[in-house]
């Protein structure tokens, strides 16, 4: 399943957050949205997943989901958003007992994620007692356990420290590598956009607009920390970015 | 400057930090208790505290037990737990379920917060010559006393608690396309526990309040009419036995939530 946006725009009150976004996300790949804090990276991934209406134009899905996928368009939030009082296990459930998946289907699926995500020795222990690492690996075998078609991660790992972060980008790499997933990827880091990105969306500051979409080629299994390609890639963007970010950051003075 | 090092005098930082998080002392409110009671005990022995001012505590404490060997105890606290028990549950439930659908339905919301505004504030137990109007003069006004006094403190607390349910929280439910059934079950009902539960305290205390005042307007039993007969003819050591009861009322009430919070609230960091 393939999405479109289609000159997206979107207003909150009287303030224009983003106008005439157009952008093809294909199947089996990871598209990462850049931009500075503020440019509706956030507010964009909601209008693509369902939970916020655009003020003008529309996301289309083109192709159906594959059948055995549970929930389409999945999230997955900064915050982790687990719920305290469930175990890693019951935090997992939680999305499966609506579509009435209980006892031994559930526990396989369960398994089957956990193992995927290495969190297998966990599943029985409450959020409270995990590290900011391992919440968001819970997060992330939540979403892999309803088989979406695409998955929609605004900053998942911007609430982590930075080795942290670079071990579970491995992960998010090993896990597309094996079976590839569709992404939106929404992040304020330029290395994991050019570490997990397919294309790079850079947006330009509020009122927000695709500035330019960069293709990087490499493999995602063959991307490494240094690789000098990528490092320009990155430094590429940056340069797009910067008076971008530069004039995002007077603006919220003049307000 | 490093020249200077070994003329210079050294100190170890001062600690400035710390305070400012209860943590669980044990023992401590027990012991503030007895020594009160022997301060008391000491004072109205010596002659230095007045017997028409305080009682002896000890002479107190016969009073527990004459009471006890004479049945007349739990002739006494079993009505009022029994009304403390009937009244508190129907407006306690009564409270929490209102306050959820005004914590779900802006339109309830709307049309229910203004009123309970309105009665929060009655003295419930001015009302109670109309609750016997309404319910006769034997338990059920009783009942329906402190029921009304319980409701409106729950109410307010629960609706407040539904809605410091992290909003997070619900949009992942929404994004996993959970039902709204489900949403409300599994993520709003558990996300409010906490503040429910905190809410009960001070509801269940003033259920306590109400308990003693229905049972001094037409009681023959209970220990509202217990204390008010020992205060009608001055007995003080009666009067503060029924004050110990009471307070052991509270005690144990409190116990009881403390006791649901630990287990129903143990995945709270
Ligand atoms: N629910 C909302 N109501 C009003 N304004 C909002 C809302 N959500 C976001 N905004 C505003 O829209 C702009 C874009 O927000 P957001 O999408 O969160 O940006 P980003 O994720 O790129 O930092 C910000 O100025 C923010 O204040
Ligand atoms: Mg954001």
């Amino acid at each position: 399943m393939d999405l479109r946006l289609e000159n997206i725009g979107h207003s909150y009150g009287d303030m224009e957050v983003m106008q005439g976004m157009d952008l093809e996300i294909p199947a089996g790949k990871i598209v990462c949205i850049v931009g500075p804090s503020g440019c509706g990276k956030s507010t964009l991934l909601r209008l693509i997943g369902g939970l916020e209406q655009p003020t003008t134009g529309r996301v289309l899905q083109i192709g159906e989901p594959p059948v055995e996928s549970l929930n389409p368009l999945t999230f997955v939030f900064q915050d982790f958003a687990l719920l305290p009082w469930r175990t890693v296990e019951g935090n997992i459930s939680l999305v499966l007992e609506d579509h009435g998946i209980r006892g031994k289907q559930a526990d396989a699926i369960i398994s089957g994620v956990l193992a995927r995500t290495k969190l297998t020795e966990f599943r029985k222990a409450l959020p409270k007692q995990l590290s900011g690492g391992m919440k968001q690996r819970v997060a992330i075998s939540r979403a892999l356990a309803v088989n979406p078609a695409v998955m929609l991660m605004d900053e998942p790992l911007s609430a982590l420290d930075s080795q942290t972060r670079e071990l579970l980008m491995d992960d998010l790499v090993s896990l597309w590598t094996r079976e590839p997933f569709t992404a939106v990827y929404v992040t304020h880091n330029l290395h994991e956009a050019v570490r997990l990105g397919h294309f790079i969306v850079v947006l330009s500051r509020r009122p927000g607009r695709i500035r330019e979409v960069v293709a990087v080629d490499k493999p995602l299994a063959e991307r490494e920390l240094g690789d000098v390609d990528l490092e320009q890639t990155q430094k590429y963007l940056w340069n797009l970015m910067r008076e971008e970010a530069l004039a995002a950051d007077k603006e919220l003075i003049n307000v | 400057m490093s020249d200077s090092v070994q003329a210079k005098q050294t100190k170890s930082v001062a600690f400035r930090g710390g305070g400012f998080s209860p943590i669980h002392i044990k023992w401590v409110g027990l012991s503030v208790f007895v020594t009160l009671i022997l301060v008391l005990e000491a004072g109205t022995r010596s002659g230095f505290i007045s017997n028409l001012t305080m009682p002896r505590p000890s002479d107190v404490g016969w009073t527990f037990v004459e009471l006890w060997t004479s049945g007349l105890l739990w002739k006494h606290v079993l009505p009022s737990v029994s009304r403390l028990l009937v009244g508190a549950t129907l407006g306690a439930s009564l409270g929490i379920g209102v306050g959820i659908l005004i914590g779900l339905f802006s339109y309830i919301r709307a049309g229910l917060v203004p009123l309970i505004s309105a009665i929060f504030p009655v003295p419930k137990i001015a009302l109670l010559p109309l609750f016997v109007i309404w319910f006769g003069i034997d338990e059920t006004s009783k009942y329906a006393l402190i029921a009304f006094g319980t409701f409106t403190p729950t109410v307010v607390s629960t609706f407040g608690a539904v809605d410091n349910v992290d909003r997070s929280l619900i949009r992942m439910g929404q994004s996993f396309s959970l039902s709204w059934f489900s949403i409300v079950t599994k993520i709003v009902l558990p996300g409010a526990m906490p503040g429910i539960l905190s809410g009960l305290r001070v509801s269940l205390a003033i259920a306590i309040i109400l308990l003693v005042a229905a049972e001094m307007l037409g009681a023959e039993y209970g220990i509202g009419a217990y204390i008010l007969q020992a205060g009608s003819l001055y007995d003080l050591e009666r009067l503060f036995a029924g004050v110990v009861i009471l307070s052991v009322m509270g005690v144990t009430v409190s116990a009881v939530i403390g006791f649901f919070e630990k287990r129903l609230l143990g995945w709270r960091s």
